[in-house]
Parts: structure tokens; C-alpha cells; sequence
């Protein structure tokens, strides 16, 4: 479970986030919504033991994020938004070594990999050097990393970027069964992703929390696309005032989401031409 | 210290699977086998000119040990701080540039123990350096009668400067997710430590003194020779050790940005 008690991060002078609270229960899959630069990575590297907070709490697993950080982090499953992998790895060999650092004992290590190698369909090119593979089987290669150690938390930063229809079920249908009896974390754009998996939702725009709910009645009197607009609306007003006030504050902020990803995009879309590897299928089969 | 292991064995891998092992690798033996092959050359044509002059007295003079394998590893010093920012630059800057310094960082290790798995990776690396640098010993030993121990801690003197070398370069890759930048900080450091002693001799007697315990060559030129001092061991561990520590607090503090 995950209690988060006024958490602050200050980046100098900057609030990345302020005073951002909120509660998820095992079982339940909480989708984390906002605004690019919101700040929901910052809220997800706290949670995850990456960063400390500047003020506040906040409890994972029954451990404290700060206290007991390594505890946390053995705990918890996290996908951040750049897939952390290494190319020349093969998933095999990439799987195994992160179990090894998780803390998963030699004799559990090969049925975990094989386990998540299976949960995320990756298991045809488990020997195939992650460099050479397609979008898709990056980022399931990189939830399976993020499950392999069977973890009570998982942190999930934009798990279906990148991926086709076919596969978005796939990893939807794949969270839902873990969140059986973990709690996850979930932050998307897709809106329609956050009504079909997620049982609560938390907005966050400019730092703070704007809504905490369960999905149901949040959009009990209107859809969710509305719910997001009407709660961050202040955001996009706000949002051109900051930049003429402070335009390096307002670009740092965005820098730090918006940098990343569209980077990640770009290179990952010349390596896929180059290879001609077929998304759906496996980069050996397809030349 | 499984985990250390598990870093350590993943860094080794990593330099097989990728180019640079090979490119260093063949380069370091390459130009060690250039200079050795000059310093035999020379050295054959004094035992040549000696025989010649038949003087056995003189001829008794030359030895292997002093005209070629104590310069040879003396002259590796210097090609050991152009070659080993090359191994050493990619070893956290590249986990930063991918991204996977954030698995890295919540993973359930320490600083210390990402710091010590890269440094053990990297200074397993360098064994098999220094391994196969050792065909070059074994063509004296097959042909001729050079002085082992003098040989052995001559390669002492390498692998300890080399096990600095990877410390100070480590630091240099956490500091910056740049490749390049963190290769050019690693030379410069050790290019400034090869140089420390220059001024020695005008800065007066204390500082001079300093400086000059300051300098690689200082320590390294002993053990070439063959003698082992401590204070020479004791240098080099500290260099190692300032490094290592350096990059555990750097590591730390990218959690605090």
C-alpha cells in the first residue's frame, strides 16, 4: 500500500510538486493523471526511492521512502519513463541481472525471469540483444523488469507508450492481473486506459493535487475527459502567465518530462526503419 | 557483496559485448609490442656492437631487465593514462545518458556497492590487460634469462597504477553523462599526476617534497626496478580509495538534484 502525507520537492527555488497527499490500497490500480510537467515523474522517483523529498512523507509497502529507503526499493517495481535498458543485454541475461541486484535469491532467479519473460510475451527473443528489437519489445522488456522480483508495488510510468492496439490489451490485461493483490501505480495521457483499468484516479496539475477519487464517481455525472480539463483548466491559463513571469523556471519544468520521452521517440523510430523490424513480431523473424 | 558481484560481472560482459574491449585491447597490445619489439631491437644491436669490441667485461654490463623490460613498462605508464579513460568513461556516464541509472538508483544497493561493482568490472578488465601484456615477458623468458621477480613487480607497479587510474576515471563518469567529457576529465587528472613533480625543484623543499610524492613515476619507477616499498603500495591504495570514495558521494548526490 502507498500513503503519501504533504510531499514537496523543491528543485531550487522551483516546486516540482507541493504538498501532495494521497492513499492507495492493495488491490487497487491508481491511475495518475496530468499535465506534462505536472509533476508526476518527480512524484513516482519519490515514491520509488530514486529522490528524497524536500518535506513531507510518504509510506511504501509499510516502509518510509527516506528511513527505510532500500527496504522501499526492494519492495517495489518501477518503470520509468526511459526504458533502463542496456542494449547490448539480451532480456535473458538483462532479466537475470536485475532480479540478482532486486534481491532474488540464485535458486528463484530462473523461474522469476521466466516468469516475466511470459507475463510480458517477450519470451521468443529472450536471447536477442535488446539494442536490436522493436519498440514494443523494449518497453514489455522493461515491465518485465519492473515484475520480475514479484514486487508489492509497482510504479508504472506510461507502461503503453509505443506499443500497438494489439499489445496495449495485452500489458492492460497483464496489470490488471497483477493488481490482484499489489498495489499499482499508473501514469498515462490515455484517458480511456484510466476508466477501463484503474479503480481510483489522481489529478495532479502544477504541482498539486486537483482531485482524488475512485474512477467511478468521478465520472459519475461526466466522462473523465471533461473531469481532466475542467480540474486542470487553471493550468493552462496559469501555465502562459508562469512562462512570461519565469521562463526558465516554466522550462525546466517542462525539460524534465517532456525532454526525455520525445528524445527516446525519435531514436527509436530511425533504429525501427533501419531494422524494418515488424513491431508484432520478432526482430529475427521479420528480416 | 552480491551485489557488488552482480555489477562487477555485468560491467566485464558489457566491455566484451561492445567494441571497445577489442579496440583497447588490440591497441594497448599493439603499441606495448611496437616498443618492445624497438627496445629488443636496440638491445640486440648493443650485444652485437659489445661482442664485437671483445671486451667480455663489457659485454657482462647489458641485461635484459634493466635495457628493455624496466624502460618498457615505464614508457606503459604513460600509455596506460592515454588508453584507460577510454575504459573507464563509459562506466556510469553511459548508465546516465540511457537511463539506467534510474533502475540503478532503485534497485535495493548502495552507492557504495554500484561504486565498488563498476570499480571491480573494470579493474577485472584491466587483469585481462595486463594478462595477455604478459606475451611480451614470456618471449624474453623463452629466449633468454630475464629476472622474474623484477618482471612480476613491474606488473605490481602497472595494475596498481591502473587500479588508480579506473578510481579517478569512475569518479570523472559520474559526474557527467557525457562519454567524451568524462574521458577527457579522467586523462587530465592523470596526465596532471604524471606531471606533478615538474616543478619540484623550485618550489622550495617541503612543497617540493610533496609534489614530488604527489607524481605516478615517482612510485612506479621503484617497483620496476624491483623493490617493493610500502610507501609506494600505500600511495597508490590511497589514490585508489580517494576515487572510489569520490564517486560514492557523487552517486549519492544525484538523488539530491
Amino acid at each position: 500500500m502507498i500513503e503519501v502525507d504533504r510531499l514537496t520537492k523543491f528543485y531550487g527555488n522551483h516546486a516540482a510538486i507541493r504538498d501532495v497527499s494521497f492513499t492507495a490500497e492493495p488491490g487497487q490500480i491508481l491511475g495518475f493523471l496530468g499535465p506534462n510537467g505536472a509533476g508526476k515523474t518527480t512524484t513516482m522517483r519519490i515514491l520509488t526511492g530514486y529522490m528524497p523529498a524536500s518535506s513531507g512523507t510518504a509510506r511504501v509497502a509499510g516502509f518510509d521512502v527516506f528511513e527505510d529507503s532500500r527496504d522501499v526499493r526492494q519492495r517495489v517495481g518501477y518503470l520509468p519513463e526511459n526504458p533502463p535498458l542496456y542494449r547490448e543485454m539480451t532480456p535473458f541475461s538483462y532479466l537475470s541481472f536485475v532480479a540478482q541486484i532486486k534481491g532474488v535469491s540464485r535458486g528463484d532467479r530462473g523461474a522469476a525471469v521466466q516468469r516475466a519473460l511470459e507475463a510480458t510475451a517477450t519470451d521468443d527473443v529472450a536471447k536477442q540483444p535488446l539494442g536490436t528489437l522493436s519498440r514494443g519489445y523494449k518497453q514489455r522488456v522493461a515491465i518485465a523488469q519492473a515484475i520480475v522480483h514479484d514486487p508489492e508495488v509497482i510504479v508504472l510510468d506510461e507502461p503503453t507508450i509505443g506499443l500497438d492496439p494489439k499489445q496495449v490489451i495485452g500489458i492492460r490485461k497483464l496489470i490488471k492481473g497483477l493488481a490482484s493483490d499489489r498495489t499499482v501505480i499508473l501514469s498515462t495521457h490515455i484517458l480511456p486506459e484510466v476508466t477501463q483499468l484503474c479503480d481510483k484516479v489522481v489529478i495532479i496539475s502544477r504541482g498539486e493535487i486537483v482531485a482524488e477519487d475512485t474512477t467511478d464517481s468521478l465520472t459519475a455525472t461526466e466522462d473523465l475527459e471533461h473531469v481532466f480539463l475542467r480540474v486542470t483548466a487553471s493550468d493552462v491559463v496559469a501555465d502562459g502567465d508562469a512562462a512570461a513571469e519565469e521562463p526558465g523556471a516554466a522550462e525546466a519544468t517542462g525539460a524534465e518530462t517532456s525532454a526525455g520521452p520525445s528524445e527516446a521517440d525519435s531514436s527509436e523510430d530511425s533504429e525501427d526503419e533501419a531494422g524494418g523490424v515488424d513491431s508484432d513480431s520478432p526482430a529475427g523473424d521479420a528480416r | 557483496m552480491n551485489n557488488i558481484w552482480a555489477l562487477a560481472w555485468k560491467e566485464l560482459r558489457s566491455y566484451f559485448l561492445s567494441p571497445i574491449a577489442y579496440v583497447v585491447l588490440a591497441g594497448f597490445l599493439f603499441i606495448m609490442g611496437f616498443m618492445f619489439w624497438n627496445m629488443l631491437a636496440q638491445f640486440s644491436r648493443f650485444v652485437a656492437i659489445y661482442s664485437s669490441m671483445q671486451q667480455p667485461g663489457m659485454l657482462e654490463q647489458l641485461n635484459l631487465n634493466d635495457m628493455v623490460i624496466a624502460p618498457l613498462l615505464g614508457n606503459m605508464t604513460v600509455v596506460f593514462i592515454l588508453i584507460m579513460p577510454l575504459v573507464t568513461m563509459r562506466l556510469f556516464a553511459e548508465e546516465r545518458a540511457s537511463g539506467t541509472d534510474e533502475l540503478l538508483l532503485t534497485s535495493p544497493i548502495s552507492t557504495l556497492e554500484i561504486a565498488f561493482g563498476k570499480f571491480f568490472g573494470a579493474t577485472m578488465f584491466l587483469a585481462v590487460m595486463l594478462g595477455l601484456a604478459f606475451v611480451y615477458p614470456a618471449v624474453l623468458m623463452y629466449f633468454g634469462d630475464p629476472e622474474i621477480p623484477q618482471i612480476l613487480t613491474g606488473y605490481l607497479a602497472l595494475f596498481l597504477l591502473g587500479t588508480s587510474t579506473i578510481a579517478l576515471g569512475l569518479f570523472a563518469s559520474t559526474v557527467t553523462d557525457s562519454q567524451i567529457v568524462a574521458g577527457v576529465l579522467a586523462g587530465g587528472m592523470m596526465l596532471m599526476l604524471l606531471l606533478i613533480n615538474w616543478p619540484a625543484d623550485a618550489v622550495g623543499e617541503t612543497m617540493g617534497a610533496v609534489l614530488r610524492y604527489l607524481s605516478i613515476t615517482e612510485h612506479s619507477s621503484d617497483l620496476m626496478r624491483g623493490l617493493i616499498k610500502v610507501e609506494d603500495i600505500v600511495y597508490y591504495l590511497s589514490l585508489t580509495s580517494i576515487g572510489i570514495f569520490l564517486s560514492q558521494r557523487s552517486l549519492e548526490s544525484l538523488r539530491w538534484r
